[in-house]
């Protein structure tokens, strides 16, 4: 009776709460990555503004530099700079386009969303049917080769990194060797969305790998419950017991552990633009790290890391529509 | 099953084995070949069986040779994940609660976060470079393994010989050595496989996109990256001899970690389903008087007989409980009669029927469901989680009655009443967490009664409740019986609960009916089989007349 | 009863968890004395705060006012090796054989393990062992068996040679027959009640079932939402409840003379 009223209480309302919570855990994760992507260049071993400048740089350009960093003024200065440097949108000059930071960062993010949102929607909606079908079909040790053969298939398109598969589908539906090549090979604008396949069929093969055995685990986990039992005992009808009982259940449980699966995604995303050539902020954020250029890193980071923590307040929030008890905090306990 | 897994296993480190070689000996067979120049993109030959790249390097010679610096990369990056992950994930259990929570709560927060993300983090930081790279994929690792060790360790520490150590005044370090590693060994095994083939996909990464091992030195993401032009320039071959090799090892350790997965899981190894019941049709004489009327049922699981052809009939009004203790099969004979054995337990009877209804051939599911209704065990986990009350009870009455919505909502609404829950309308809108176990159990009694069966089968009604909550379910469950007539098959291990509330009591020891007596009689004077007697005596009673103090 | 002073003194318990307006309230206002070589059993019913209150005696919880003494030792206010020792004097019988007992381990290291925190060396304190798995009728080569190889009873026979070898001044069972059948709850029941006497213990017995706790009690304690409503010697708490919810409690047990399965007229749940 007492806890009954308690939750009575507490669910006047969950989403706000949930809201309030969240906003503070962005501004939480915000504050880490400016705080991060400012380190970066304080970390730099040696003298950062020598090191920035390279080799060939004489006493007067170093000193140029240090200026520039503003690394002639104590820690906390430059960190008060920087921070409100990048919450004015001042997000710096990048060293090798002498471009505004903020320029190449609206350049390249489109790219970037689009084959991460859609990779993301992809996964959901291949692996959870697929996963819960396998479950369903397998459930108590039945149709065992099926079992194996998905379990074999799944585990070793799995171990396949990314990239790996990127060059297999080049090979494959690019170059024409055993197929016709049906999409470019790599980014041009003239194909414009055909220039997209490849990268997102790469990037979502490992993922719906790992998504749908983890479904296909908690299928078989979500069936052996009592309650499962109960609407057996109802004699409801297949459909009913799968879709309407065991669904709900097994995507609280399931997009719990895709949410890391799809954050890794976003990394995956990072090398995949290097096959492609896309032009987005992975393939960016690796090349300003090979010509050491500060800005453009520092800035990326605080961008790639806040579309991880929106992709992961998504999850949370599909979660909460369909079982509004998770709203209540970060750990699932019932 | 297991011997399959196995097999996975031994593949898996034969495979890893043959790698392993390689990485010995290619450098030091050769390295010299491998270095040697020649014509410049040659296609595949003789000489060259996977051609040569931009600067007429064998490719092939070249992937074998960079065996050994990718394995090292990757075992080293694993390792310093593996360490520090066990040691931050261990010792976060070991500390005071608010420290820990507080932990967690940022190992939740890094994990969350694209590992590879703080990979680059670190080595724009480091620059790029073979070390910079073990660096940073092992502690971009870190939180990834610490968080699943805590996870490991949470639920080794909640076990009671862990709170026992600790009340013995164990120290806590000796506790993580003693109880919490020794507990979490199998399964780190296998994280520390899975976590290997992430490695080595993410070293390669790095080289693959430049920030890794830098020329002259060379591995597989780094033979990769050299590759990368030859394929869009129409020269795939170029790629096969790493791309190979790194799906071959990450292969290896997949496989090596579902077979460790499944070795230490030996609950893996079940047998395949069967069919409920062998017989088709009741085949014995009928017995006057009897709704429910069940003759030499057995079943058995693997060959194995848990029930050893049992007798009994239920008349109409009649409350029958079958008591005994756990694995008598009492519950076994109960879901047998309901058809809903579990998979694999094949059910054998020369009869078995409620009313006119043959329960040894199949029943349609609806009028299966009018005819019985079911209540179980444990109120908490009977009803889904994720769905409001008032959707999973009208569910009966909407799938076999056809009722529309409302009608079935006022329906259970009715039979919310009948059971005395209080405020009905308002608990179909909760979730079942909400309710009390006693009012759960109210619900799913209501839910049973609402398509008016002939027969309610109780399975251990009241075990998981309260005393006085039990007392009150089962006056409902008398009251049900003496209002409507309904018959009730109550099954028990508590002599005192089949006593109070049955006419008649089988009671089940070890697959066999030993005895049936009246309920009144079921004292230790009256008893005939000694089993019960035995039972009789076992079970305390509040008055002091049997007590061996 | 001996000894004049009390070997437990629980003096104004308040226990509760939460802040601010999430609080709950566990226990209030509880206040116990256990004499040395009594039993007393606490019984309630799930929320009545009975394992928090078995969790307080052994320090695993916090009160937030009131105090607990064992043997003139204060337990909330012990610290560091005074606590550990402190610890020993007090030691808990849990509820479920299948988890009390590391799987990795044999019950002789278990064991061990109670003799010698630090060095848990079985060889060094073999007879030891042996003779207390011969007082809970155990045979001696079940030293090297592991805990899967022993039936539910025979594990908490385990568990409660564990709890003694340490010879504790106070011994805390919680719901140790809960997840037994009940002809092996009576086998244990039947060993405490032998123990209890030979070896003179001093005991709090937590039990849901008053049925159980009958038989091995001198004294009563029925808690109910988490205060204490009824407290007395066990034959006048059974015989001659003075409050109403103990009478609820008594009379709700199938078969007890005031049980009545015919419905009452008010009663919703």
């Amino acid at each position: 009776m007492a806890h009954a009223a308690v939750a009575e209480h507490r669910s006047t309302s969950p989403w706000l709460h949930f809201a309030v919570r969240r906003l503070i855990g962005l501004a939480a994760i915000f504050l880490v990555l400016l705080v991060v992507s400012f380190l970066i260049v304080q970390l730099i071993p040696g003298d950062p503004a020598a090191g920035l400048a390279g080799a060939n740089a004489d006493l007067a350009d170093i000193e140029r530099i240090r200026h520039q960093l503003g690394l002639d003024q104590p820690l906390w200065q430059r960190f008060i700079d920087y921070a409100g440097g990048v919450l004015s949108g001042d997000l710096g000059t990048s060293f090798m386009y002498r471009q505004p930071v903020l320029t190449i960062i609206e350049n390249r993010l489109p790219f970037t969303a689009t084959i991460a949102l859609a990779g993301i929607a992809i996964v959901l909606l291949v692996a959870i049917p697929l996963g819960m079908l396998i479950g369903v079909l397998t459930q108590g040790g039945r149709r065992k080769w099926l079992d194996t053969g998905f379990g074999f298939v799944t585990g070793f398109l799995d171990s396949v990194p990314g990239y790996v598969m990127a060059t297999f589908l080049v090979v494959m539906f690019a170059l024409g060797i055993g197929v016709l090549p049906l999409f470019p090979p790599a980014y041009t604008p003239r194909f414009g969305s055909a220039s997209f396949v490849l990268p997102i069929a790469a990037i979502v093969i490992g993922p719906i790998c790992t998504v749908s055995r983890v479904v296909r685990r908690e299928t078989a986990v979500v069936l052996g419950n009592d309650y499962q039992r109960t609407a057996h005992g109802w004699r409801l009808p297949a459909w009913k017991r799968y879709i309407k009982w065991a669904l709900p259940n097994l995507l609280t449980s399931t997009l719990t552990v895709s949410g890391l699966v799809l954050t890794g995604l976003i990394g995956g995303a990072v090398v995949i633009e290097s096959v492609f050539a896309l032009p987005g902020l992975g393939s960016g954020i690796i090349k300003a790290i090979l010509d050491r250029d500060y800005p453009v890193i520092q800035a990326m980071v605080i961008v790639i890391g806040m579309i991880a923590a929106l992709i992961n307040l998504l999850v949370d929030i599909l979660l909460g529509l369909i079982d509004e008890r998770t709203l209540g905090g970060s750990h699932v306990s019932a | 099953m297991s011997r399959r897994r196995n097999l996975g296993l031994v593949l898996g480190l034969s495979l890893l084995g043959v790698v392993v070689v390689i990485a010995v000996l290619a450098p030091i067979l050769f390295k010299t070949g491998a270095d040697e120049l020649g014509q410049r993109f040659a296609p595949p030959s003789a000489d060259h069986w996977l051609g040569t790249d931009a600067a007429g390097h064998d490719v092939l010679l070249r992937s074998l040779v960079a065996t050994r610096l990718t394995l090292l990369m990757t075992v080293a990056a694993t390792a310093i994940a593996v360490a520090l992950g066990v040691l931050l994930g261990t010792s976060v259990w070991l500390m005071p609660r608010r420290l820990r929570e507080l932990c967690l709560r940022a190992i939740d927060a890094m994990v969350a976060f694209p590992g590879l993300l703080l990979a680059l983090v670190v080595a724009a930081v480091l620059g790029a470079g073979g070390s910079s790279a073990v660096i940073a994929i092992g502690v971009a690792g870190i939180p990834y393994f610490a968080r699943l060790t805590g996870n490991l360790a949470a639920k080794v520490s909640q076990r009671e010989f862990v709170s026992t150590a600790r009340l013995l005044g164990v120290s806590p370090v000796r506790i993580a050595f003693r109880h919490l590693l020794p507990n979490m060994s199998e399964p780190l095994l296998v994280l520390s496989a899975s976590t290997f083939a992430g490695t080595l996909t993410a070293i390669s990464a790095l080289s693959f996109v430049g920030l890794g091992v830098q020329s002259p030195s060379y591995d597989w993401g780094k033979l990769l990256n050299e590759a990368l032009p030859s394929l869009l320039a129409d020269r795939p071959f170029q790629l096969v001899g790493p791309a190979v090799l790194i799906v071959v090892t990450g292969l290896a350790a997949v496989l090596i970690g579902d077979g460790l997965a499944a070795a230490a899981n030996p609950r893996a190894a079940r047998t395949a389903a069967g069919g409920a019941s062998t017989r088709r049709t009741s085949q014995g004489t009928p017995r006057d008087g009897y709704l429910v009327d069940v003759q030499e049922l057995s079943i058995e699981y693997d060959g194995k007989q848990l029930v050893k052809g049992i007798s009994f009939g239920i008349r109409q009004g009649e409350i029958l409980g079958i008591v005994g203790e756990s694995g008598s099969g009492k519950t076994l004979t109960a879901m047998a009669l309901a058809q809903l054995l579990p998979d694999g337990l094949i059910s054998n009877a020369t009869r078995m029927t409620l009313g006119d209804l043959d329960l040894l051939g199949p029943v349609p599911p609806g009028l299966m469901a009018q005819t019985v209704g079911l209540v179980y065990q444990d109120p908490g986990s009977t009803f889904n989680p994720a769905l409001r009350m008032g959707t999973q009870l009208t569910e009966v009455l909407r799938t076999h009655r056809r009722l529309g919505a409302q009608a079935a909502r006022r329906r259970i609404i009715d039979a919310l009443g009948t059971v005395r829950l209080s405020k009905p309308e308002q608990r179909m809108k909760q979730h079942p967490h909400e309710l009390s176990g006693g009012m759960r159990q109210r619900a799913m009694i209501a839910a049973a009664l609402a398509t008016e069966p002939r027969l309610i089968i109780a399975d251990e009604p009241t075990t998981a409740l309260d005393v006085t909550v039990q007392a009150e379910i089962l006056r409902e469950l008398k009251r049900l019986n003496s209002e409507f007539g309904t018959s009730i098959m109550v099954i028990s291990h508590d002599i005192g609960v089949v006593r109070a509330l049955c006419h008649r009591v089988i009671v089940m020891y070890q697959g066999k009916a030993v005895e049936e007596i009246e309920a009144a009689h079921l004292t230790v004077a009256s008893a005939q089989h000694s089993y019960t007697k035995a039972l009789l005596e076992a079970t305390p009673e509040l008055t002091l007349e049997n007590s061996h103090g | 009863m001996a000894d004049d002073a009390p070997v437990i003194e629980v003096r104004d318990l308040e226990v509760s968890y939460g802040w601010g307006r999430s609080t709950t309230r566990v226990l209030h206002g509880i206040t116990i004395d256990v004499a040395k070589g009594t039993t007393v059993a606490v019984v309630g019913e799930s929320g009545s705060g009975k394992s928090t209150l078995a969790k307080t005696l052994v320090g695993a919880v916090r009160p937030s006012a009131g105090s607990v003494t064992i043997g003139g030792i204060d337990v909330t206010a012990a610290r560091g090796a005074r606590r550990t020792a402190m610890r020993r004097k007090v030691q808990m019988i849990p509820q479920d054989p299948y988890s009390s007992l590391d799987p990795r381990r044999t019950i002789g290291d278990a064991l061990a393990e109670a003799v010698d925190p630090r060095r848990a060396k079985v060889t060094r304190h073999a007879d030891e062992i042996v003779s207390w798995l011969e007082t809970v009728r155990m045979p001696a080569d079940t030293l090297h068996r592991y805990p899967h190889e022993l039936s539910g009873g025979q594990r908490q026979r385990v568990a409660i040679a564990r709890g003694l070898i340490v010879r504790p001044e106070v011994v805390i069972a919680d719901e140790i027959t809960s997840a037994l059948d009940v002809s092996v709850q009576a086998e244990i029941l039947r060993l405490i009640a032998r123990l209890r006497v030979e070896l003179g213990l001093t005991m709090v017995f937590i039990s849901h079932n008053l049925a159980v706790v009958r038989q091995i009690s001198d004294e009563v304690v029925v808690l109910y939402r988490g205060e204490v409503v009824e407290h007395g010697p066990a034959d006048q708490v059974y015989d001659d409840p003075q409050h109403e919810y103990t009478r609820t409690l008594l009379n709700a047990v199938p078969g007890a003379p005031g049980f009545d399965i015919e419905p009452r007229r008010r009663e919703v749940a």
